[in-house]
């Protein structure tokens, strides 16, 4: 209720064209969670820094809540909702999963896609590259090392296929 | 958290941009990455009345080589500087390019939004000053080229008029023999640095310096050039000596302020550390040697 004038907003999330009218200073993380019911990427410090709210704009990865949704638009957007098929957990998913990568869970759907880019470019990461990696995504449980372990699952299980 | 609000505009050319900056007035800014923009936007340490976004303009992003040149569109992703084989050639800029923030800030931020918003912590700043860098700025006058030294005037403070943007940062290879690095010490990943240090030297023989700048961030309004620093090594033999003097003198250049990331005297402890190492690992450069170099953080 600002007096701006709101702006059309269309994406491809997970594959499905979805479009809504939001107030130019919607974030992308609002627009998912507000305007397209998508509450699987979430808000964590809201201020740049803890990487939880982290999707894929066009297969690269971004912190949502640092990018206005109009600067999404006409974007390929992936989230954590489009890494599942058919019920079956994508093997990243698995690997954390297997792994015990999460404990709350919260950082996680933020991780798994960092975890996809850098696969996505280097299947077969060192640790140190993992490492770098995930450095923009906070874990306040599980101490980082069953994550690292989740990841080395993960490019050895995409890998084999 | 929401910003203030504020009415969007998106330019298809730099010329509507600036024609947009023009009409919507002095509190319209551009919007390039946003990845500083947005966070002040939201703490409303920043409240522009109007974006002009310009991501949608073409062409903006490429990264181009040519007669000793290098050009740097101002939508350059830091990501896409570290990828380029440009970067792979300049190890200076590979060490900035390549550890800014994290993975996500790297993949939006760009290197004309770092210019332009002049932060005294910025990365690209420091390193680009150790070069030959100029920067193309675009108006409703035409265009024009700016030397980086001039572009910079204070912190948070350019030569841009307001109706002006960055069309291309233009950075001059080095001549042979050279090498540099750039190191940024920080608390964490996504930070900015405590302190950085980035020096470029060319060298005569095995270890001569012919020449050298010698830069440092976070310690002042804008990086600062210490240049007692470069007469410690110019037309010198590069030896513990020198290399201890020189550090000596760059502690002496910087202007540090206590704050949250340390002290002043903390910091000062730093400038020297890290001149000192990035002078090694600039010379094992420019005599062609491979070293892993850039922004060390806990973790990392």
């Amino acid at each position: 209720m600002s007096g701006v004038e709101n702006v059309s907003v269309r994406v491809r999330v997970n594959g499905e064209p979805r479009e809504a009218q939001v107030e130019p200073r919607t974030l992308l993380v609002e627009f998912l969670r507000e305007n397209l019911n998508l509450t699987g990427t979430h808000i964590g410090c809201d201020t740049t820094y803890c990487g939880a709210c982290t999707v894929l704009l066009n297969g690269r990865t971004v912190k949502s809540c640092t990018l206005f949704a109009p600067m999404a638009d006409g974007a390929e957007i992936t989230t954590v909702e489009g890494l599942s098929t058919d019920g079956a957990l994508h093997p990243v998913q698995n690997a954390f999963a297997e792994c015990h990568g999460l404990q709350c869970g919260f950082c996680t759907p933020g991780l798994l896609l960092s975890t996809l880019h850098l696969l996505n470019k280097n299947a077969k990461p060192t640790d140190k590259q993992i490492r770098k990696a995930i450095a923009g995504n906070t874990c306040r449980c599980t101490g980082y090392q069953n994550i690292l372990k989740a990841i080395r699952m993960a490019s050895d299980e995409m890998g084999k296929h | 958290m929401y910003a203030y609000p504020f009415s969007y505009h998106r330019a298809k050319s730099l010329a509507e941009a600036s024609k947009l900056l023009q009409q919507l007035g002095e509190e319209s800014r551009v919007l390039a990455g946003g990845q500083s923009l947005i966070p002040l936007m939201k703490m409303r340490l920043a409240r522009p009345s109007a974006l002009i976004d310009i991501n949608y303009v073409p062409g903006l992003n490429d990264i181009q080589s040519h007669n000793g040149e290098l050009r740097f569109g101002a939508l350059a992703r830091h990501t896409d500087i570290d990828m380029s084989d440009a970067a792979a050639a300049i190890p200076i800029l590979h060490d900035c390019a390549i550890g800014i923030a994290d993975v996500q800030v790297r993949n939006q931020g760009t290197i004309g939004g770092s210019l332009a918003e002049a932060d005294p912590s910025g990365d690209w700043g420091a390193t680009l000053l150790t070069l030959e860098t100029s920067v193309q700025c675009t108006g409703p006058q035409g265009e024009r080229i700016v030397k980086l030294e001039e572009f910079i005037k204070d912190a948070y403070t350019t030569v841009l008029a307001h109706d002006e943007l960055v069309r291309e940062i233009i950075v001059k290879k080095p001549p042979r023999n050279s090498g540099g690095a750039y190191l940024a010490f920080k608390r964490s990943a996504p930070v900015y640095a405590t302190v950085s240090a980035a020096v470029q030297l060319t060298l005569d023989g095995k270890d001569i310096c012919k020449d050298v700048r010698v830069v440092l961030g976070c310690v002042g309004l804008t990086a600062i050039r210490a240049q007692r620093a470069e007469n410690e090594l110019r037309g010198k033999k590069i030896d513990g000596k020198t290399m201890q003097r020189a550090a000596e003198a760059a502690r002496e250049a910087a202007e540090p302020q206590s704050d949250m990331r340390g002290s002043a005297d903390y910091k000062r402890t730093l400038v020297a550390a890290l001149v000192k190492r990035a002078i090694a690992i600039a010379m094992r450069r420019a005599r062609g040697e491979r070293v892993e170099a850039g922004h060390e953080y806990v973790g990392r």
